[in-house]
């Protein structure tokens, strides 16, 4: 993907984000908070048979923080518990320098050179990680 | 000044984050590293000769942290891995004992951590109560303030002598001598303090201190403890062993050497001792006053000048120090640290450990500049530059 590209979705991403903000009862809220001790964001969550209904998330990040989040959100959103969970395992990899399905991360995929930032990885993987964690806890619960 | 001390300034490096750490000078560096070479044994076994000055280097040390804080006798100098260290020994190893149920604590809400957890942690285990000094529209300690958080149950007040996030210098020296008449002993947190200004723990009838070598041109993982010799008397061991013991028997007799050498168990950090030793005589070869009005200077040029950009939001403009916070705006704290940092200048974003202070600011992260004795007009110029240009910022660091 050419630079201006992806350096134009994730700026829309990070300057419009469709999926920020709070949400009522029926989420189950998560909070993010990054170890480096500055990004922090809270993450709404609703899950009915087996399928996320829908994401919302709020709170102060960086660029790639926000960015990633609500890219990844708009992925999520519609999908089974495994289907996201299979998207998030690919981001992750590809995050981390390892093999991964293309196909599948979409517009993620504007992060795919995240990894020549090192301190970016934690911004770049602060929600996947929670939402992740919260999918396979609610996954061996049902 | 000084430049050509710091190796690492050679590189094109504009070092902003003296607030985390400072940079050490070729001195301390040569001071360690003859340690190494030349008498490189432990200390308390002085029956050879390069043990033996070992011992007299680190004593030496002690006696000259007892100058360079005006503290009445050596023996009040204890030495820790940091200030985190030293507050942690204040807080267990004495207030613990001499607090109670009820008894009351007054601290800020722009504390660092280490002044700020173990107290909670004290809070939780015998149930003091933490309570906070209101901070005025400048965010700053006043005297009054002070006088309305004191209750009946205030037993300690304990503030850092200049905070790391605002910058604030607190008239300690008043604070104190409101406390001693109403029996309420005085803690200071000196890391941000030690390297900027003169202090004198006799002169502001401070009862227990800490500061950090690495904040003040020395090496890391060394610390000092002050505490009154009284006071510090009291104080309970948090490391037993090696070094601290006066004696011991097979039936569990114990007995413990005097203090400062009781709180000190197992070897010591001696090059970090020795470090301390070459950072202390480098500051005070320049002149601590001088230092404090060099970086009060470069710190009003770098406010003017920031103040000319209508991008920027000051958060602490009027304060008299060496630390400015501020945010470009629109921009989150770690995105400009980031877009500075391809540019070679070093700053910290974030909530600086001051977890709470968002409280009191509304805004939970800024970017922090802390200047040096070594950082110049130039250097601000150049970071004016980089400012001036951040319209490109998303270009840049995306």
């Amino acid at each position: 993907m050419d630079r201006e590209l992806k350096r134009s979705i994730i700026l829309d991403n990070y300057q419009n984000p469709d999926r920020k903000k709070v949400s009522g009862e029926d989420y189950i809220k998560i909070n993010t908070r990054n170890v480096s001790c500055i990004d922090n964001l809270d993450i709404y969550l609703r899950v009915k048979d087996n399928i996320i209904e829908d994401i919302t998330f709020e709170g102060e990040a960086c660029v790639i923080s926000i960015s990633s989040t609500n890219i990844l959100i708009n992925l999520l959103v519609g999908k089974t518990k495994e289907e996201g969970i299979n998207i998030i395992d690919n981001y992750l990899k590809m995050i981390n320098e390892e093999d991964y399905d293309k196909e599948v991360l979409k517009e993620l995929l504007v992060f795919d050179d995240t990894s020549k930032q090192p301190s970016r990885i934690k911004c770049a993987t602060l929600s996947a990680n929670g939402i992740k964690k919260f999918l396979e806890d609610e996954k061996s619960h049902s | 000044m000084n430049r050509d001390d710091f190796e690492i300034l050679k590189n094109n490096l504009i070092y902003f984050d003296n607030g985390a750490t400072t940079l050490k000078p070729k001195q301390v560096r040569d001071a360690i590293i003859e340690y190494y070479n030349k008498y490189s044994a432990n200390a308390h076994r002085g029956d050879y000769k390069i043990s033996a000055k070992v011992d007299e280097i680190y004593e030496a040390t002690r006696r000259d942290v007892c100058e360079f804080i005006n503290a009445k006798e050596p023996s009040e100098i204890v030495f820790t891995s940091g200030t985190t260290n030293s507050m942690n020994m204040i807080v267990f190893g004495f207030f613990r004992d001499y607090l109670k149920k009820d008894d009351e604590v007054l601290i800020t809400l722009s504390e660092h951590a280490s002044n700020i957890v173990p107290w909670f942690i004290l809070q939780k285990e015998i149930g003091i109560k933490v309570k906070y000094i209101e901070l005025n529209d400048k965010h700053e300690v006043s005297l009054d303030n002070v006088k309305k958080a004191i209750t009946d149950k205030t037993k300690v007040i304990s503030l850092a002598l200049i905070t790391n996030v605002i910058g604030d210098e607190r008239p300690i020296k008043d604070i104190a001598k409101l406390a001693h008449e109403k029996n309420i002993l005085m803690v200071v947190d000196a890391a941000q303090g030690a390297p900027h200004v003169k202090i004198d723990v006799q002169d502001m009838d401070i009862d227990f201190m800490a500061f950090s070598g690495h904040k003040m041109y020395g090496p890391t993982g060394i610390g000092v403890l002050y505490g009154k010799f009284d006071l510090l008397d009291k104080m309970k061991p948090q490391n037993y062993g090696g070094g601290m013991n006066a004696m011991f028997l097979k039936d569990g007799y114990v007995e413990l050497r005097e203090i400062p050498t009781r709180l000190e168990g197992g070897t010591p950090n001696i090059e970090g001792v020795i470090g301390l030793k070459a950072a202390i005589k480098y500051i005070e070869n320049i002149g601590i006053e001088r230092i404090n009005k060099y970086e009060k200077n470069l710190r009003k040029y770098l406010i003017s000048e920031l103040e000319k950009l209508d991008f920027i939001e000051l958060y602490n403009k009027d304060n008299d120090s060496n630390i400015v916070a501020f945010n470009i705006k629109g921009v989150f704290a770690q995105d400009t640290a980031i877009y500075l940092d391809k540019y070679n200048i070093c700053v910290r974003a974030g909530n600086h450990c001051a977890k709470i202070l968002d409280n009191v600011f509304n805004i939970s992260n800024t970017v922090r500049i802390s200047l040096s004795f070594y950082n110049t007009k130039e250097e601000i110029d150049l970071l004016i530059n980089v400012l001036k240009n951040s319209e490109n910022i998303w270009k840049e660091i995306l």
